[in-house]
Formats: structure tokens, C-alpha cells, sequence
């Protein structure tokens, strides 16, 4: 038994068991806390298979932030009044039965051996850059023809630096959209969470006590004619 | 190369586990929240394949497609969490069968 594979059997564990106790804890505050606890060991595997700049994106998007949205709207909800869990009921052991078959399912198709062992070079091609120099090779063929190659530079500076080579060059168009969607998202989210004008506001805003000082007037004249 | 102990195998088999038992939550569970963490919970298990994989086939797709799904991910609970407040100031309520009205 290798370090690597404990440290991944330590790390499968805990997320088996943080999955498990963030579906079956009653309180959302405590599913939470084992969702952020599951999300930094799935951080760990990241690393663990080259993939550090996904890693860290996980530790700093995921913990970071949307764990403290979810933990804003926990504590925004009154935890009195939760939900009851149907448990036992026919539906509960319905959706058991459909995550069961679903595991096994996986189970059939992932096999000791269903994959090829990883390209010779994998670690070094995850950090590695490729970039076109302009130059050109001239190679001769038997029959006395010429053809050319292009010649690349290749360069290893890191993981993060390859990621970024690889987003902003061939799939620049997708990470624009990317950012369109994140604005999207902001303003729709704004707008379904913005508040109607609540009794409180409406009591302070300048329109309404105009409107009440008339209204009581216009009463009075009422009472008195 | 030979595959070293943490095998690919081994990686798909964990997150297919995360990914049952994400979708057992989503399932079972009447609590709006905590459906919505279950999909978080499933996202990032499909997010464990993609790096496994791109590290089996020496490729960056993986990488660029697995931090695609975290911007999603995190759109998605924005939305889902603003729509989840506004159900509560409007029913006060999270759970998932009162939620059957859909003119507010």
C-alpha cells in the first residue's frame, strides 16, 4: 500500500461518510458544515491526480463561496420551522431504491481493468505548454518532394499557466460566455430575491404620508358635510 | 505506464457513490436546502470524473470543462437560494411539496 493510495482511501472515506451525513442530518446548518468538509477532501483528490489550479478553484469558489451563500440563507430561515421528513414512507424507500440501482449500474460498467493505463507522459502534459514558434522544419521525402512541420516550443511551467493556455486559446468564446451567464445569473438572482415594498417602507416613504394626510382630509370633509 | 494504486478505477467508483448518494438526497429530502446542497454534492462527483480522466488521457479538456461546471454550480445556487428566500417571505416555508403553486 502505497502513500498515496492511504491518503486516498483517508480522503474517500471521509467524503463517503460526509456525503452520507449531509443528506441525513436534519439541521441545514450542520449539512453544510459537511458539505464544506466533503468539498476540501474533493479538493485533496484534485491535487492528487495533477489537477492543482481545479483544486484550488474548489477550495476558493466552493468553500469560499458558495458555502457562505448557502450559510447566509440557513441562518435567513427560521430553522423552527424545517420541513417534516416523510421517513419510511414508500416514497423514501422509492428514491433508496433508485440510488441503489444507480450504484449498481456503476458498478457493471466501472471495472478493474475497463480502462487503459494513463498516456506515458500524462503528469508532464497536464503542466506543460505548447506554443507555435513560426518556424518551420523541411524534411525530405524518398521521392525527392519536401514537406514542412511546424516547429513548437514546448514549455512546463505549471499546471495553472497550461489551464489558462488552454482557456484563453481554445475555448475563449465558451469562457466569455462563462461570464455572460455569471451576469445573468447576478441580475436574476437580484431580482427574484429583491424585496416587495414591506409595511415598514411603505410607512416612511414621503408618497405615502402625503397620500394618508389627504385621505384623513378628505374624511374629514366627509364627517362634516 | 502502469496505473499507480489510486487507480482511475478507483476515482470513477468514488464519485459514482457521491454521485447515488446526491441523488438519493435530491429524492428523499423535504428540505429546499438541503436539496440543493444534494446537487452541489452531485456536480462536484462529476467534477471528480472529468479530472480523473483528463489525467488518464493526458489532456487539459477535463480541467477547463470541470471549472465550466463550477461556474455553473455556483449560478445555479445564487438563483436557486434567491428563489428559496422569496418562497419563504411569501409561504414561510422551505418545503419542497408546499412549493406546488406556481403563480406566487
Amino acid at each position: 500500500m502505497t502513500p498515496a493510495f492511504l491518503i486516498f482511501f483517508i480522503t474517500g472515506t471521509l467524503i463517503v461518510a460526509c456525503s452520507i451525513l449531509v443528506v441525513a442530518m436534519r439541521n441545514p446548518v450542520h449539512s453544510a458544515l459537511f458539505l464544506l468538509l466533503t468539498f476540501l477532501c474533493v479538493a485533496i483528490l484534485f491535487v492528487m491526480k495533477g489537477a492543482e489550479f481545479v483544486g484550488a478553484v474548489q477550495v476558493l469558489v466552493y468553500a469560499g463561496g458558495i458555502m457562505v451563500l448557502f450559510l447566509f440563507v440557513v441562518m435567513l430561515i427560521n430553522v423552527k420551522m424545517l420541513p417534516d421528513e416523510k421517513v419510511l414512507s414508500a416514497f423514501w424507500k422509492g428514491g433508496f431504491g433508485v440510488g441503489v440501482a444507480l450504484f449498481v449500474i456503476f458498478l457493471t460498467i466501472v471495472r478493474p481493468g475497463v480502462y487503459h493505463a494513463p498516456v506515458a507522459n500524462a503528469d508532464a502534459a497536464l503542466k506543460s505548454v505548447v506554443t507555435p514558434t513560426g518556424k518551420h522544419r523541411r524534411h525530405h521525402n524518398p521521392d525527392g518532394s519536401i514537406y514542412r512541420t511546424r516547429l513548437v516550443r514546448r514549455e512546463t511551467p505549471g499546471n495553472s499557466e497550461a489551464v489558462a493556455m488552454a482557456l484563453y486559446n481554445d475555448y475563449l468564446v465558451p469562457f466569455e460566455i462563462a461570464s455572460l451567464f455569471l451576469l445573468v445569473a447576478m441580475v436574476g438572482a437580484i431580482v427574484i430575491g429583491k424585496r416587495v415594498l414591506g409595511a415598514y417602507e411603505e410607512e416612511t416613504n414621503p408618497d405615502f404620508i402625503l397620500e394618508k394626510v389627504e385621505t384623513e382630509k378628505e374624511v374629514k370633509e366627509a364627517m362634516s358635510a | 505506464m502502469p496505473d499507480v494504486p489510486p487507480t482511475t478505477e478507483a476515482y470513477l467508483l468514488l464519485s459514482g457513490t457521491m454521485f447515488a448518494i446526491g441523488l438519493v438526497g435530491v429524492i428523499i429530502r423535504r428540505n429546499m436546502i438541503t436539496v440543493l446542497m444534494c446537487i452541489e454534492l452531485m456536480l462536484n462527483a462529476v467534477n471528480i470524473n472529468l479530472v480523473a480522466f483528463s489525467h488518464l488521457l493526458g489532456s487539459l479538456e477535463g480541467h477547463v470543462f470541470a471549472i465550466f461546471v463550477i461556474t455553473v454550480a455556483a449560478g445555479e445556487a445564487a438563483v436557486g437560494l434567491a428563489i428559496i428566500i422569496q418562497l419563504y417571505r411569501l409561504q414561510s416555508t422551505i418545503n419542497v411539496d408546499d412549493a406546488r403553486e406556481l403563480n406566487g
